[in-house]
């Protein structure tokens, strides 16, 4: 049976169990999904978009999968700490897919009127607003991992910050993947920032037990007028692991949002990221890090679509690949006729550490109006051999000048965190990550096969 | 200045220069495509079995073949069954001195400022005329022979040198390589062949031009270059059309074999019919150029300037087979109006320290759409390969637009990969510049466009040079508004 079939099958035999409780908008979503997922199917190796990373074979794999979530009793303390600890922030976890409270509740709304929580939860208790949103910015049409996922996703966090207000604290979110076998995930992020309101949204990833997990995650952001979202995503999943992420991100005039992937652990990754801006004046910038050893393969998709004018787009992504490990790069601007004074800018630098890494960088610019500024730069490439020798001609040896260069490369991204202390913690990640320690081993308890 | 003006004045009132249709009585075959077609090509050209044989295999590849619809174009569906294949001048096109050319012919030559006649001699350009699929005159021939180059029309080639032909030709453009190819490779009508030897350093720039003139024809022409150890040639092609207001179609292939320490210096003025102001008519241009650098120390360089042809689609290629061999690719891509260019380059680096040098400049006015799109891909074995691309747009109105499509595909860490790409418009502040001082707005963008530009056509041998910075004037003109 093909792969495509199977998850069809999939689809109706289990359409009573999908979305138990959804009110009609939600059945009438999923239903669409599945058809334009239906016609579009997995994409194939000859698909453009996925010419570097071929996922079939992934979602072909033996996988269980979720309808309700699991009851696993587990106690965060005693097997997980987190990578960003003390970092004073709201945490919500986010266990296999299903937001994870116990003992609390499942959709905290704050004096303020900060709404935050499980998606499933505020779809039953705010119809209204979720389906002003929900599924309005990332159409099913447009990728095909999309569809999959508003067909199938059950839960995922919600997150609503009224006009005018600012959330005093950046809210976490820990995505967490624990079973005992190989399992698949497919969740759903929703954030409404209505007008001047300002948000900061840290998430992270991990995988708790050594099983294979496919992950296919949608986030969703909506920036209102002049409002400001941080939206930053930590992947360190460990690398027996797949995962596809989507972010569809909406600004509207004068808004401002930066996003950023800082990508540590993972077998398979995938990063769709596309920048929606449909007010004048917004401005974006989108950071993406990755470091890659043995077997891994990261992929980052990016389409920033500057729709109306005076739009500002920075991109500025960078990749540091050992071993027999893949990344690519595919990144789009696309400048619409009447969206004039443009200023766009990418670049995209790797380094190759081994002579079997590979790397595929693929900018590209698509521009309809005259008035723009618009620059793009790749560059592929290893340590600057002279700063090298100038480190070593000042006694540090070889190695040690390779990890300072390799160091000063990665911050050109790090560097533009803005919250300070997260900015540090990253670092201090990354640095470890270079020296090829596993960042988590330190305070986990759980005994990895890495 | 006076250049300038001189160039705005040469351009009033006509939009397309070349756009003169000569009344010489032309041989074509019947519409339509079909393995007899084929054959009847094959056996006008009085061609041997082999080539007959691997024409028939091209045309039963293509059968299975899609067109490809990858590229940034919109093209409307071509039909293939309407156009003629195989359109000659009546007369036999043999003769021994200019004076047997038909006159006619030779005015048209002498309208497109070929420099077929004796007094060119003075200029040193050896020509090939390609006059609707078949090669009308070869000048030269003689001096060139002394030094043992052959350059003749392909025809003459297949019949004098079916060795050199048998081993060569798709070797480096295989038939099963693309469409368009496949095609060219069943319906080849003519072109040219190129053989340095061993040791010799061609004494003159070698020329073709090419030229569609009956209507409804398709022209197929086909370029060889073989370049053996340590030689040296450049080599020159210009194009042009009448006006006609149906799509005309153009698949070429030019082939290019470096051998060790040689050097092929290939260089392109292609000025077909763009279409006129509403996008009627024009050349669909689907060219397929490569070249191989076979030997250590090669180097294959190709400069092309693209300002005609309705749908261009075209991406000279270097393979960098052998060590230390390099690859160059400049061009000046410019569309107006209607017209639609995907245009770019391919380096595929193999050998070790192999270089290539990529610099892409595209203007786009009007309606126009002009896409850059290009691989660099680098091997495994090729150690420290080095490339360096830079790919400019310059956008020149508020409705056309300017694309870059690059590819890098690294697999050796030694390997050093950059790309820079642009896209601006002419700053409001040169042009104030320049109008404070006198010169007006359209001759302020040529210039400035001119500059824009010099890097790729200070590339040129000098004749073509000065030609260019003319077709760029002419095509810009207008467009500013």
């Amino acid at each position: 049976m093909q792969t495509l079939d199977k998850y069809l099958e999939l689809f109706q035999k289990n359409r009573k169990q999908i979305g138990k409780d959804d009110p009609p908008f939600m059945k009438k979503l999923r239903d669409t999904a599945i058809a334009s997922f239906r016609q579009s199917g997995f994409p194939g190796r000859k698909e453009e978009r996925y010419r570097y990373t071929h996922l079939e074979p992934v979602f072909d794999g033996e996988l269980s999968f979720d309808f309700q979530p699991r009851q696993i009793h587990f106690d965060d303390d005693e097997i997980f700490s987190c990578d960003v600890p003390l970092l004073d922030s709201m945490v919500v976890t986010v266990l296999n897919g299903f937001f994870h409270h116990p003992g609390k509740e499942a959709l905290t709304r704050l004096d303020n009127g900060i709404i935050y929580g499980s998606l499933k939860e505020a779809i039953g208790q705010y119809p209204d607003l979720v389906k002003k949103f929900l599924g309005k910015n990332a159409p099913t049409s447009d990728e095909p991992f999309v569809a999959l996922n508003t067909a199938f996703s059950q839960d995922g966090i919600f997150l609503y910050v009224p006009e005018g207000v600012r959330m005093e604290r950046p809210i976490q979110i820990i995505n967490l993947l624990l079973s005992d076998k190989n399992h698949m995930v497919h969740h759903r992020n929703l954030f409404v920032l209505e007008s001047n309101a300002v948000a900061q949204v840290i998430i992270c990833d991990h995988t708790l037990s050594p099983h294979m997990f496919l992950t296919n995650s949608v986030t969703e952001a909506y920036t209102g007028e002049n409002a400001d979202l941080d939206l930053l995503r930590l992947q360190n999943e460990h690398n027996n692991s797949c995962q596809v992420t989507n972010t569809w991100i909406s600004q509207e005039r004068h808004s401002r949002c930066q996003h950023g992937t800082i990508t540590l652990h993972g077998g398979i990754v995938r990063n769709n990221l596309r920048i929606n801006m449909v007010g004048e004046g917004a401005e974006t910038s989108a950071l993406g890090l990755f470091l890659t050893d043995k077997m891994q393969q990261v992929d980052s998709y990016t389409v920033i679509d500057h729709r109306k004018p005076q739009c500002t787009s920075n991109q500025y992504y960078k990749g540091v690949l050992d071993d027999i490990s893949t990344g690519a790069f595919n990144g789009k601007i696309h400048v619409h006729p009447d969206a004039q004074k443009t200023e766009a800018f990418q670049t995209n630098n790797n380094i190759l550490l081994s002579d079997t890494a590979k790397m595929y960088t693929k900018p590209r610019l698509e521009i309809y109006a005259d008035d723009v500024k618009c620059s793009h730069g790749a560059t592929v490439g290893q340590l600057d051999e002279e700063a090298l020798f100038y480190l070593q001609s000042r006694g540090i040896s070889k190695e040690e000048g390779r990890l300072m260069l390799m160091d000063a490369f990665t911050w050109d991204v790090i560097s533009k965190i803005k919250h300070p202390s997260l900015q540090e913690r990253i670092t201090e990640l990354v640095g470890k990550r270079l020296r090829g320690e596993l960042s988590r081993c330190n305070n986990c308890a759980m005994h990895c096969q890495e | 200045m006076t250049d300038q003006e001189k160039i705005l004045n040469e351009v009033t009132g006509s939009d397309y220069k070349f756009g003169f249709q000569t009344n010489i009585e032309t041989e074509t075959i019947p519409k339509g495509l079909n393995e007899e077609v084929v054959r009847i090509i094959s056996a006008k050209k009085e061609e041997p079995e082999w080539l007959t044989e691997s024409r028939l295999k091209a045309f039963r590849h293509w059968q299975t073949l899609q067109m490809p619809d990858w590229a940034h174009l919109r093209i409307p569906e071509i039909d293939y069954q309407d156009i003629i294949y195989y359109a000659a001048p009546k007369q036999d096109a043999k003769y021994e001195s200019m004076d047997e050319v038909d006159p006619e012919l030779l005015d048209t030559f002498n309208r497109l400022g070929i420099p077929l006649e004796e007094q060119k001699q003075l200029a040193g350009v050896a020509v090939d005329a390609v006059m609707d699929s078949v090669s009308v005159k070869t000048t030269f021939q003689d001096t060139l022979a002394d030094k043992g180059i052959i350059f003749c029309s392909f025809s003459e080639a297949v019949k004098n040198h079916p060795d050199l032909i048998k081993k060569y030709m798709g070797s480096v453009v295989p038939y099963t390589d693309n469409y368009f190819a496949a095609l060219n490779s069943a319906v080849f009508s003519d072109g040219s062949f190129c053989y340095i030897p061993r040791g010799v350093r061609c004494p003159m720039e070698l020329s073709t031009y090419f030229r569609i003139n009956a209507a409804n024809t398709g022209q197929f022409e086909r370029t060889l270059i073989v370049a053996e150890e340590d030689s040296y040639v450049s080599y020159l092609e210009g194009c042009t059309a009448p006006m006609r207001d149906e799509n005309q179609l153009h698949a070429a292939i030019v082939e290019i074999v470096a051998m060790e320490n040689a050097e092929v210096k290939y260089s392109t003025v292609q000025n077909w019919y763009p279409g006129n102001k509403e996008g009627i008519g024009g050349i669909y241009n689907f060219v397929t150029k490569r070249g191989i650098c076979k030997g250590d120390s090669s180097k294959i360089s190709w400069t092309q300037v693209e300002t005609g042809s309705a749908v261009t689609w075209k991406y000279p290629s270097c393979i960098l087979k052998g060590d230390n061999s390099v690859g160059e690719f400049y061009s000046v891509a410019v569309t107006n109006n209607y017209q639609q260019a995907d245009t770019g380059t391919k380096m595929i680096h193999i050998g070790k320290n192999t270089r290539s040098t990529i610099i892409s400049k595209g203007i786009s006015a009007g309606k126009s759409q002009n896409s850059y799109r290009g691989l660099v891909k680098v091997l495994k074995g090729a150690e420290n390969a080095r490339n360096y691309s830079q790919c400019d747009s310059l956008l020149l109105g508020d409705q056309c637009g300017a694309h870059t499509f690059p590819y890098l595909e690294v697999d050796n860490r030694s390997a050093v990969v950059e790309h820079e790409a642009t896209t601006s418009k002419i700053g409001e502040d040169q042009i104030f510049y320049c109008n404070q001082r006198g010169i007006d707005t359209e001759n302020a963008i040529s210039l400035i466009v001119n500059g824009y530009a010099k890097e790729v056509l200070n590339k040129l041998p000098m004749e073509f040079a000065v030609e260019a910075q003319k077709l760029l004037a002419i095509t810009l003109e207008g467009s500013v508004g």
